[in-house]
């Protein structure tokens, strides 16, 4: 039977809900060895099985930054158990554990999955590429693969497991490579979040300025919408990077996203294209962004959007 | 401070990518220009040399082609650059990369070495971690703010919840997010004095570095396409064809 580790990552008191997601689709491939990053408790342990974990391989860094000594321990658990896929999400501290250890294992990352298949004695993977207009298939000549998934590629179930057997992993001194997280700053997350909003209303450089967002928070308050950005205004410092949608910040599939003075460029596109109904505001007649909305206004979100959130307001 | 800045070129991403026939990798022109995203590691690595009395080197694999994204870099300010160009790297993954890379930076002393968290046109996003990995010092990834003091360097990483102070002892390897710095503008008489900085030029038979497994493209397929609905221009009331639509989606 094919062996997959999977790894998940502590959010608040819960798994990941990327984690989650990554569970799911290794269950479908294989037998699971779940790879826990956090503190850990039962009830997360036994989430953990209910989604298909056999075994948890619990590591807590506390406040060391994980990914150097989290690679090491891997290592040498690869070494001993020859897992024949690692699966992890295209997320912080999977990145970076996923490079440490790739580089240790000397293979190499299927970055940027959007889904993983057993093939043969081997795995391949499908990747967005060219803005999401073609879809590759790639394979590695060597094992273990290691494939990090993009968010919201596979649906997290719970299925009926049962309870797994929990080992938890030492973490060796990782000397030169060591880092010490020194505190943690939680940003308040009022609101909806672009992960699981059912509305999104984002923005793009056509506001014309920063000041011409709050037509987007405006917006997105009437609608309880999470509120997102393009990278251009990201770049521009508009907003934070969290509100990034796209190919290097969030992938979102809400129930309705608004794109305001988004032209459409592919980096945005990949990150949204598979909301279920979107609708876009933008001046010019032949952005990018039109040619996948279901509903397109050709126009200045300046005029639109005020008189949008009145009606909005009025109903 | 010694400060090594990684930087790529890469084709205009406003010019549509195209994939060479049978390999399917990117076809790469003569002129390529800087990855946006390596101006925010420059102004970074420029600024840290600036207040330490350092210097900047930049360092880059792939084709020279004309050298403009290079130039670019160097324009900016940093004192000199390493190009590693060797026919034999075409097709690199991320792991190849890092070898070169690291081989390239580890010939000598080195106190940062700074990169940008993905690139624009490969995006595996790993490359940082691995040239840490390699060379046997923290990643201290994805920061939006950078602070320098005796032989340790602390950053802001980007976390899902915030950001994680987080610090480490130099030698060490930054990615930095864009946003961490406004990047500068070269102006005349550093685009003038650019022409004159050294560029040194290794290939593979320089540095000993091994390929990593190779990955393979199995098969590429057109991606179903999603087609546009309905166009309207707004002649006034174009909102109220979007209120309509959003109560037909019953999410108001």
């Amino acid at each position: 039977m094919t062996s997959v580790w999977v790894f998940i990552e502590q959010e608040g008191e819960k798994p990941s809900a990327l984690g989650l997601e990554l569970l799911a689709k290794g269950r479908e491939l294989g037998e699971v060895t779940a790879i826990f990053l956090g503190p850990g408790s039962d009830a997360i342990f036994s989430t953990l099985g209910e989604h298909g974990a056999k075994t948890v391989l619990h590591v807590d860094s506390g406040d060391r930054l994980p990914s150097a000594p989290v690679a090491a321990a891997l290592a040498e658990r690869v070494a001993a158990n020859s897992p024949d896929l690692i699966l992890l999400g295209q997320a912080y501290n999977d990145r970076d554990v996923a490079g440490r250890l790739a580089a240790r294992l000397g293979v190499g990352v299927l970055s940027n999955a959007s889904d993983v298949r057993l093939n043969g004695g081997g795995v391949e993977t499908d990747h967005e590429i060219l803005g999401g207009t073609q879809t590759a298939t790639a394979s590695a000549s060597q094992g273990p693969y290691i494939v990090l998934a993009r968010p919201k590629s596979f649906v997290a179930e719970a299925v009926d497991g049962g309870t797994p057997f929990v080992e938890k992993l030492d973490l060796p001194e990782a000397g030169a490579a060591e880092a010490k997280i020194a505190e943690s700053h939680f940003e308040e997350r009022e609101g909806p979040q672009l992960g699981d909003a059912a509305i999104i209303v984002s923005g793009g450089r056509g506001l014309g300025s920063p000041e011409a967002y709050e037509l987007v928070e405006k917006l997105g308050k009437q609608l309880k919408a999470a509120t997102g950005a393009t990278r251009a205004i990201v770049d521009a410092g508009w907003v934070p990077y969290a509100k990034q949608v796209g190919q290097t910040g969030k992938t979102v599939k809400p129930d309705v996203y608004i794109a305001c003075g988004i032209s459409g460029a592919m980096q945005h596109l990949v990150g949204m294209k598979d909301s279920k109904t979107i609708i876009a505001i933008n001046k010019d007649a032949d952005a990018p962004i039109f040619s996948i909305a279901d509903l397109g206004v050709v126009g200045d979100v300046h005029k639109v959007l005020p008189k949008l959130i009145e009606a909005l307001e009025s109903r | 401070m010694k400060v090594i800045v990684c930087v790529k070129q890469i084709p205009d991403p406003a010019t549509p990518y195209r994939l060479e026939e049978g390999s399917n990798w990117l076809i790469r022109p003569e002129e390529q220009i800087l990855d946006d995203t390596d101006r925010y590691g420059v102004e970074m690595g420029l600024q840290i040399a600036q207040a330490t009395e350092g210097t900047v080197t930049v360092v880059s694999m792939g084709p020279s082609g004309t050298g403009q994204g290079i130039r670019q870099a160097l324009a900016m300010g940093a004192d000199d650059a390493v190009l590693i160009e060797d026919g034999s790297l075409r097709g690199s993954d991320a792991l190849t990369t890092a070898r070169v890379l690291a081989a390239a930076i580890g010939r000598n002393d080195f106190d940062l070495v700074i990169a940008g968290t993905e690139s624009t046109d490969g995006y595996s996003g790993v490359v940082p971690q691995m040239l840490a990995e390699i060379l046997g010092v923290p990643a201290l990834t994805y920061a939006t703010k950078v602070e320098t003091g005796d032989g340790t360097v602390t950053i802001h990483r980007q976390t899902v919840a915030g950001y994680d102070v987080v610090t480490a002892d130099l030698p060490s390897v930054l990615s930095v997010t864009a946003g961490v710095v406004e990047p500068r503008y070269p102006t005349f008489k550093g685009i003038m004095d650019a022409k004159k900085k050294p560029i040194e030029t290794l290939s593979m038979g320089d540095l000993g570095a091994e390929r990593a497994p190779e990955q393979l493209v199995l098969s590429i397929v057109d991606a179903p396409e999603r087609t546009g609905g309905r166009k309207i221009e707004d002649d006034g009331e174009a909102h109220q064809a979007i209120v309509a639509l959003l109560a037909e989606r019953k999410v108001i």
